[in-house]
């Protein structure tokens, strides 16, 4: 059944409920609150948590970077975020530096042609962005414009911004006019198409090095990237695994992740390690996001391994939505 | 065309399910090939729980064969263990039988094979070996009920091709009655040309067409390629000779120089 969209009555006095209060939810709340929407706030927990895969990202802001495996609404929609995020966040845009090993090389080529946004760098321009990797690398591939951002700083921006504005997480669901679905794997009960990508990551501390951007690492088996959170910590990731699995990291994953850690810089070895990470993330069959209206249920899901980095170009189409009638660009109605 | 197990297949390309962008490109990619076999390799973890669940159901919804295999399994022990959960999950007595012996070529560790083999065919498991070109381990795969050997054509994931032309020439000389496969290697759509006409009875690949570029295109171009590879096998291709032999007779023309 194909249901229409152009009936649906918005308006900016319209009482909206958020359910589900990890990146998406918050960061959706956030925007309908911003443009003048009555926004209720539902989850279990009253505040961000390490029940909430978002906790467990990476935070980077790497469009351009993702665009090597993802497809093309996630560079476009991606570049959104960056300036979005400056307005709840330190941005750190120092960009990225895409490496690998000698052995493969030709690894980086192929990264290059499927990727923009970048310049190629030899090893003295390596050793100038970062001094602790001098000597190790001949060649790379610098993404200027990319950034990071602490997750879980961000998480908590925007719950205390919300609750600046009177908006504070609660457990129970009240009366509203529509309700936006953000509950992430959790949907899975109504989303049959709905996955989870099962990502294992690290938190380490390691002062003996010091990187002041994303680190990607290319590597025959898993994408591993570093990204540093600031007084020598470094969150490592992260495995991809085809399984709804959210807790139990295996050796294997720990080894493949400490190992590639361990070739980017050997000091790496004498880390501490902080965190292991677990979590499923939501995903579609095209690992692409979805806006999906259910009668006066919108559900936005499967943000896959982009949740900061497409959360805010969500937002901003649930709130065109929502007070305009725009249909937005990921929507597909005809799903249960 | 050979059968393998009793069974016919729509295409010789067996293509993996692995290293896709999305699993939407993939069972694009299916479509484009039209592979006759969907290879899937289960990590135990996901088996154990069954929490893969989500994306098996997308891969047998293809409506292909599936043949699980036991990627990544070190020992005999592993390798049976997984051997027995692929059939509990995917209601298949196929297993495509990989143990690797060496962590950086990933070659098959031929002596577990033989081992494991004859242990999941006493079991009444149809064994599809990941082996080399050797004719004699070849040979002791067959007394331990296999009834199709996949020889390497290179090391996996590697794209090299067919490493030892000569090796797979003689193997497929030794074993005229059993399906080959050459399994492990192929890099580009000529090598699995290159395979066929050779008279391979079918090729796997996963990593030349997850890894490409467009997929899709890759999968669709892997298609076309072994096709023109089978019916030029069948056509019977000429025998090639050391010296230039002109096509057209120079006696007879009309004006010699």
């Amino acid at each position: 059944m194909v249901r229409s969209t152009t009936s649906i009555e918005c308006g900016p006095l319209m009482q909206v409920n958020v359910i589900g209060a990890g990146v998406v939810g918050l960061c959706v709340a956030t925007e309908l609150a911003r443009r003048g929407m009555g926004v209720a706030l539902v989850d279990r927990e009253p505040a961000p948590g390490p029940h909430s895969c978002s906790w467990w990202a990476g935070g980077m802001l790497a469009p351009w970077c993702e665009r090597e495996s993802a497809e093309e609404p996630v560079l476009r929609l991606g570049m959104e975020a960056l300036d979005w995020w400056s307005q709840i966040v330190p941005v750190a845009r120092t960009g990225t530096l895409v490496l690998a090993l000698d052995r493969d090389r030709k690894k980086l080529d192929q990264f290059a042609r499927r990727t923009s946004g970048f310049e190629v760098v030899d090893g003295d321009a390596v050793t100038a962005l970062e001094p602790d990797l001098a000597g190790r690398f001949d060649r790379g591939l610098y993404f200027a414009r990319e950034a990071h951002i602490a997750p879980r700083d961000a998480l908590a921006a925007l719950h205390e911004g919300l609750a600046a504005r009177g908006i504070v997480v609660r457990d129970r669901v009240p009366a509203s006019e529509y309700s936006v679905d953000c509950r992430g794997l959790a949907a899975a009960d109504t989303l049959k198409d709905l996955r989870g990508v099962k990502g294992e990551m690290l938190l380490i501390r390691c002062p003996d090095m010091n990187l002041t951007r994303t680190v990607r690492l290319l590597h025959p088996r898993i994408p591993l990237y570093i990204v540093p959170r600031g007084d020598g910590v470094y969150m490592v990731g992260a495995t991809m695994i085809e399984s709804g699995e959210r807790d139990r990291i295996t050796a294997r994953s720990l080894l493949e992740m400490l190992s590639a850690a361990y070739a980017l810089h050997p000091a790496f070895a004498e880390a501490e390690i902080l965190e292991i990470g677990v979590d499923a993330r939501p995903a579609f069959p095209d690992n692409l996001p979805r806006i999906r209206r259910d009668g006066t249920t919108i559900r936005v899901n499967g943000l896959y391994r982009h949740g900061f980095l497409l959360s805010p170009s969500l937002a901003r189409m649930i709130a065109d939505f929502l007070l305009n009638g725009t249909i937005p660009e990921v929507m597909d109605e005809n799903r249960p | 065309m050979a059968l393998f197990y009793g069974q016919e297949l729509s295409s010789p390309l067996m293509l993996g399910t692995a290293l896709y962008p999305s699993p939407a490109i993939m069972v694009e990619a299916f479509r484009a090939s039209g592979a006759g076999v969907a290879t899937v390799s289960l990590r135990r973890e996901s088996g154990a729980g069954r929490s893969g669940q989500a994306f098996w159901s997308i891969v047998r919804e293809m409506g292909i064969p599936v043949l699980p295999n036991t990627a990544g399994c070190h020992t005999v022990k592993e390798a049976v263990t997984t051997a027995r959960m692929a059939r509990e999950l995917f209601g298949t007595r196929w297993i495509k039988l990989e143990v690797i012996g060496h962590t950086d070529t990933l070659q098959p560790d031929v002596f577990g094979l033989v081992e494991a083999a004859g242990i999941l065919c006493d079991e009444g498991f149809e064994v599809f070996p990941y082996t080399t070109e050797d004719l004699i381990v070849g040979e002791r795969l067959l007394d331990a009920g296999c009834k199709v050997l996949m020889p390497w054509g290179a090391p996996i994931g590697s794209g090299l091709g067919l490493n030892n032309l000569q090796g797979l020439r003689t193997m497929r000389a030794q074993f005229p009655d059993v399906p080959l496969v050459i399994d492990a290697g192929i890099g580009l759509p000529s090598h699995a040309a290159q395979a066929m006409e050779i008279g391979f009875d079918a090729v796997l690949l996963n990593t030349a067409v997850a890894k490409a570029g467009d997929p899709v295109a890759m999968a669709r171009a892997f298609g076309l390629a072994v096709a023109a590879g089978r019916a030029a096998h069948i056509a019977d291709p000429m025998e090639p000779s050391d010296m230039a032999s002109p096509s057209t007779p120079l006696i007879g023309k009309a004006f010699l120089e």
